[in-house]
Parts: structure tokens; C-alpha cells; sequence
């Protein structure tokens, strides 16, 4: 394609070709400080106009790649980089196969991962954010990748999606933002590139320790999740756990065996973070 | 490598002589990955390559790959298995088509294979108590059009397609291996004589009319869509065959061209051989994919598009088709 770039996040390899250079342009940007890509990418992803004319005429992203749903909208071309962003997404949810992926936050701590997962809006990437501007060491918002093998949980550290109050509430020294993208399927999304920890450790896995089911806006109650319970909601947390098949359950069976469960409601970022942190010093 | 190979005889090659991709460049194999996967060759390429020396990033995506199909294969069988529980009570044969069958008999052409839907094949006379039978035991329709249901009855090889709503897989119930439209009229009944029990309850195609049958889909059904991957099939199965059994067998089926055409073309795709007259033309449509896994030469496809129109029916039907096709919206013939 006529312009093109590849990015290593975390053991994934992604080339990004567009039809325009705008998107391209941004995502080099966005993912500067990464660590160079390997040589040949695991997916990749198209950025296209549906219709030749779509290219120029009210231009129109449409998200191809190895893998593609075909009801995905396409997106305005002021919006190429969440086109980029999604794009690598659905290869991740459709394509991995080499981990179990889980929909799920995580940030690291004495050599070990904390995993927080709930559904769009309990509060798992802000969390993240916020736990990583206190110390905690960024591994991912998005996915958690747990090995099948050895149960370790690999970095998958891109950047933190913020979507609209979200944006304002997190930062640290230093912390680099992407651009604003307004008017989004989401509402108004920043992207927000993590630490260099977090980037020079990327290829470092460690153990899981503690599994948080967060829920936001909600009074602060913390209630113990049996193994049982955790299985069955990280299964709907997990975009391959079918695909996997045998190793798909081990994995899974293994982890809620291993990890203690914890489902966490908090009213606010600071209630959020105390009580993670008070679980995380109790174990 | 040989820089005059597009990605897509790449592949070709890679498939039919894994050791060739021992010349490829890093970005060689970014191609020929991404259109192995945009073909779904990408789990016979992984097991072709099995034990050929590549570099480590594409072994750990092939590795991923054979690890997909092992499940896709295991996931398939078992559709096969449900789909022989539901119908048992019935007593009828029933006939395990394509990559469901490649699978379930160990053929070649199954190692590796993507499997998508389950299709069967059973006598037109049981067809509704094997319908009756699917929808007792947790299928339901896919599309509930009454026209698309209609015509399916009326002019298909094949029941409008069931899926299951617990396991969310389809099956595909034929009756023959072309539309009733379709010019060449197989002999179904004798598809169904001649099939092999495997002994679990379920049978396949004999060799003979697997080739058949393959090159039927191929040639004489559809606009050629992943037709890389229904001619390595054919490769395969050919390999099984006996040629001067598989003569006659086509003949009896009117499927001669087809199955000729099958045997130009497996050799000009995967061993180098030329393709003269309009076998060229099929070439230029199997091979038509970038290194970016695109679709390219729109206008072949869409001759080959138009031609499958043509091949499916006459034309004052395709015209009555098209029209009650078209006046309704988001629908595409």
C-alpha cells in the first residue's frame, strides 16, 4: 500500500498500510518510543476507502486486514488513527492464537501482574492509568495475554485509551498524549502513551497475583469472586477462549485456580485505587 | 527468490514445493503470509512447511496456525458427529462433503485445512425428515426469506442453510452437487451408491467423485472465490483417484470439461506448468491477490462474477432473479 508502518507491541507485530498518509503518520508518531518492530509482522491491518471514490470524496476509512467483521462502520478520515487502533484490535481477537486473551487491564507490582476486567465502563482502563501514574507498572488496557503454557501474563502495553472524563483525570510528569479525536462511535478519545518503564519492559512476563473485577460510580463494597464465578465471567471476557479449545481451558482453569478473585466497587478514582491497593498489600 | 512470481504463485509454490522458500526475504514472507491468509491456505501452508527451516517470527505464525486448525479440525469432527446423532433415528445415508469429509477420511487435502460449514449430502426423497430432524434438534433457519426460501427449495442443490443455536455452526443439506439450474445434471443417485461408509455412521464421497465433485464446485458453480485453496483440494484428491476410473465417473456425470479443466490447471497453478486458450484467463482470476492480501484485477473478477450468474441459470430467470433481488435494499444477488 502507499503508506505503510510497522509497530511491536509487546510479543505482537503489527504493518499498518493506508491509503493516506494522515493515519500512517499518526500512529508512527503515537508509538515512537516503542522498541523496533521484528521483521516479519504477526498481522496486517488496511486502512482503505469502501468505495474507490471514498479515497478523496468525503473520505471514508474502512478497517481491513488478515481478519475483518464484515458489518464494521467505516470511519471518517479525521478519525484514521482509532481506525489504525481498532484495526489491530480485531486482529488481536480474531487472529491470537499464541495466548489467551483476556479483555482485561494490567499493571505490574513486585514481579507480579494485577488483572482487572468488566465490561466497557467499569473503569479497567483508568485504573490502569491511574494505578501507573502512582508507580504500578503498565503491562496494557486492552488485553492481557496469558500464556498457555507456563500461565505468565505478557505485556501487551498500548497506548491507555481514554474516552471523555476519563481524558482529564489521568496524567503524570511527563506523560505524552495522542491527538484529541472528537465525535468518535465513543464519544471523545485521547490516547495516552505509557511510561518508558512500561516500554523497555515489554517483553517481560510475569505471574498473575490478583484478579479485580472493578465496577464504577458504585458505592465502595469489595465482595471475594469464587473460582467458579471468575471462570465463567472470563470466558465472556475472552475473545479466543473458544478458538483455543483445550489449551483455552487449562489456561483459564489455571488462573482462577491460581489467583484469588476480588469483585471491587468504588464511587471514584481515589476509592478505586485505595481499595486495589489495600487488596494488592493483603496478599 | 523468483521475482517474477507475484505473492500469489508464491504461495502457489510454497504449497506444492515447501523447500522453494528457502530464497524468501523477510518481506517475501510478509506477503506470502498475507495472502495464504486471505486464500485460508494459511493452515495447509503451516503444515506443508512443517519441518522446513524458516526464520523464528514465521515459525512461531505457523506454529499459531497448525495449532488453529488442529482445533478447527477437532471442532468440525465433531459437527459431523452431532450432525450423525440428529439424523441417525432416520436410517438414511448420509454423506460427509468437502473439508468435513477431507478431515473425517484423513485425505491430504484435509491436513491443515480451514473447515467452515457442515455439508452433507443425503437422498432428495429423505430430505424432509432430515430437515424435520435438524429443527427438532436445535438448528434453525438462517435467513427467513420467503423468497431466498423458495428458491432455494425450488432451484438449489441444497436446503437453505441451518445453524445451530447452541454451537452456532452451519450445515448445509445437498441433495446433488449443483444447482437444479446448472446445465451438467450429476447423478446424485449414483453419488450416493458408489459413497464409502467410514464406519462410524457416516460416509464420503468415493475418490472418483470427490474430484468430481470438487471440480463441479469450482468450475461450474461460483464466481471462483477461494478457488486457490478448492484447487489445491483438487491436487490433492487427484493424487487419490484413478485417472481412467475418474474418466468415466466424469463423463456419467457430465462433468468432463470441468474435471479436465481441473487437471490443466492443478499443474499450470502449483507445478509450473502453462496455462494456453481461456485457462489462462482462470490463472489470472485464482492468482488475483496482492502482497497485502487485497483482492486485484477487479475486472476479471467481476467477468467471473457475472459468469457464475450465467452458469446458475437461464437467462429470463437470472433477469427475474436479479430484479427481486435488487428491489430489495442491502441485499446483493
Amino acid at each position: 500500500m502507499r503508506h505503510a508502518t510497522a509497530i511491536r507491541v509487546g510479543p505482537v507485530t503489527f504493518r499498518v498500510g493506508s491509503a493516506w498518509p494522515a493515519p500512517v503518520a499518526a500512529l508512527a508518531d503515537l508509538y515512537r518510543d516503542y522498541p523496533p518492530p521484528g521483521d516479519v509482522p504477526d498481522f496486517t491491518v488496511r486502512l482503505e476507502p469502501p468505495r474507490p471514490w471514498r479515497r478523496v470524496f468525503r473520505p471514508q476509512v474502512a478497517i481491513a486486514g488478515d481478519f475483518t467483521l464484515p458489518e464494521a462502520v467505516p470511519l471518517p478520515l479525521a478519525h484514521g488513527l482509532l481506525a489504525a487502533e481498532m484495526g489491530m484490535n480485531l486482529q488481536m481477537a480474531l487472529g491470537h492464537r499464541r495466548h489467551l486473551l483476556l479483555h482485561a487491564s494490567s499493571v505490574e507490582r513486585d514481579g507480579a501482574a494485577l488483572l482487572m476486567t468488566g465490561e466497557s465502563g467499569a473503569g479497567k482502563s483508568t485504573l490502569s492509568a491511574l494505578l501507573a501514574a502512582r508507580g504500578w507498572r503498565f503491562m496494557g488496557d486492552e488485553f492481557a495475554l496469558v500464556a498457555p503454557d507456563t500461565g505468565l501474563v505478557h505485556p501487551f502495553p498500548r497506548p491507555v485509551s481514554l474516552k471523555n472524563e476519563s481524558v482529564a483525570a489521568v496524567a503524570w510528569a511527563g506523560a505524552r498524549f495522542g491527538p484529541v479525536l472528537a465525535g468518535t462511535p465513543k464519544g471523545t478519545i485521547r490516547h495516552l502513551v505509557p511510561d518508558a518503564a512500561a516500554l523497555v519492559a515489554m517483553d517481560r512476563p510475569v505471574p498473575p497475583r490478583l484478579l479485580v473485577f472493578p465496577r464504577f460510580g458504585h458505592a465502595a463494597a469489595v465482595r471475594p469472586v469464587a473460582p467458579a464465578e471468575a471462570f465463567v465471567r472470563l470466558t465472556e471476557a475472552s475473545t479466543n477462549y473458544v478458538a483455543l479449545g483445550e489449551a483455552g481451558f487449562r489456561a483459564l482453569t489455571g488462573l482462577v485456580q491460581a489467583v484469588p478473585a476480588v469483585a471491587v466497587d468504588y464511587p471514584d478514582g481515589a476509592g478505586g485505587i485505595a481499595a486495589v491497593e489495600a487488596l494488592w498489600t493483603a496478599r | 527468490m523468483d521475482r517474477t512470481l507475484s505473492p500469489a504463485a508464491t504461495l502457489a509454490r510454497a504449497l506444492a514445493a515447501p523447500t522453494s522458500t528457502a530464497t524468501l526475504a523477510g518481506g517475501d514472507w510478509t506477503a506470502l503470509l498475507a495472502v495464504a491468509r486471505a486464500e485460508l491456505l494459511i493452515g495447509t501452508l503451516a503444515h506443508r512447511l512443517h519441518g522446513v527451516a524458516v526464520p523464528a517470527a514465521v515459525a512461531a505464525i505457523l506454529a499459531d496456525a497448525r495449532t488453529a486448525a488442529v482445533e478447527q479440525r477437532r471442532a468440525a469432527l465433531w459437527e459431523a458427529e452431532m450432525v450423525r446423532r440428529a439424523l441417525a433415528p432416520l436410517g438414511c445415508p448420509v454423506v460427509l462433503l468437502k473439508g468435513t469429509a477431507y478431515a473425517a477420511a484423513g485425505l491430504a487435502a484435509g491436513a491443515g485445512r480451514s473447515i467452515g460449514d457442515c455439508d452433507i449430502l443425503v437422498p432428495r426423497a429423505a430430505l424432509p425428515a432430515v430437515e424435520a430432524a435438524l429443527l427438532g434438534a436445535g438448528w434453525e433457519w438462517v435467513k427467513p426469506d420467503p423468497y431466498d426460501d423458495a428458491y432455494y427449495r425450488r432451484w438449489m442443490h441444497e436446503l437453505p442453510p441451518l445453524i445451530h443455536r447452541a454451537r452456532d455452526r452451519m450445515v448445509d443439506v445437498h441433495h446433488t452437487i449443483l444447482p437444479l439450474t446448472a446445465r451438467p445434471t450429476p447423478d446424485a443417485d449414483a453419488l450416493l451408491a458408489d459413497a464409502v461408509d467410514l464406519g462410524s455412521g457416516v460416509a464420503v464421497l468415493s475418490p472418483e467423485d470427490m474430484v468430481v465433485h470438487a471440480a463441479a464446485h469450482l468450475f461450474a458453480d461460483g464466481d471462483l472465490a477461494g478457488g486457490l485453496r478448492n484447487l489445491w483440494d483438487l491436487r490433492c484428491l487427484l493424487d487419490e483417484a484413478d485417472p481412467a476410473a475418474l474418466g468415466a465417473r466424469a463423463a456419467r456425470h457430465g462433468l468432463s470439461r470441468e474435471v479436465a479443466r481441473a487437471r490443466r490447471l492443478v499443474p499450470a497453478i502449483y507445478d509450473g506448468g502453462r496455462a494456453a486458450g481461456t485457462d489462462a484467463l482462470y490463472v489470472r482470476r485464482l492468482l488475483a491477490r496482492d502482497g497485502w492480501g487485497r483482492a486485484t484485477r477487479p475486472a476479471t473478477r467481476l467477468a467471473f462474477y457475472v459468469r457464475s450468474h450465467g452458469l446458475r441459470m437461464p437467462p429470463a430467470m437470472l433477469a427475474r432473479h436479479l430484479w427481486i433481488k435488487w428491489r430489495r435494499p442491502g441485499s446483493r444477488a
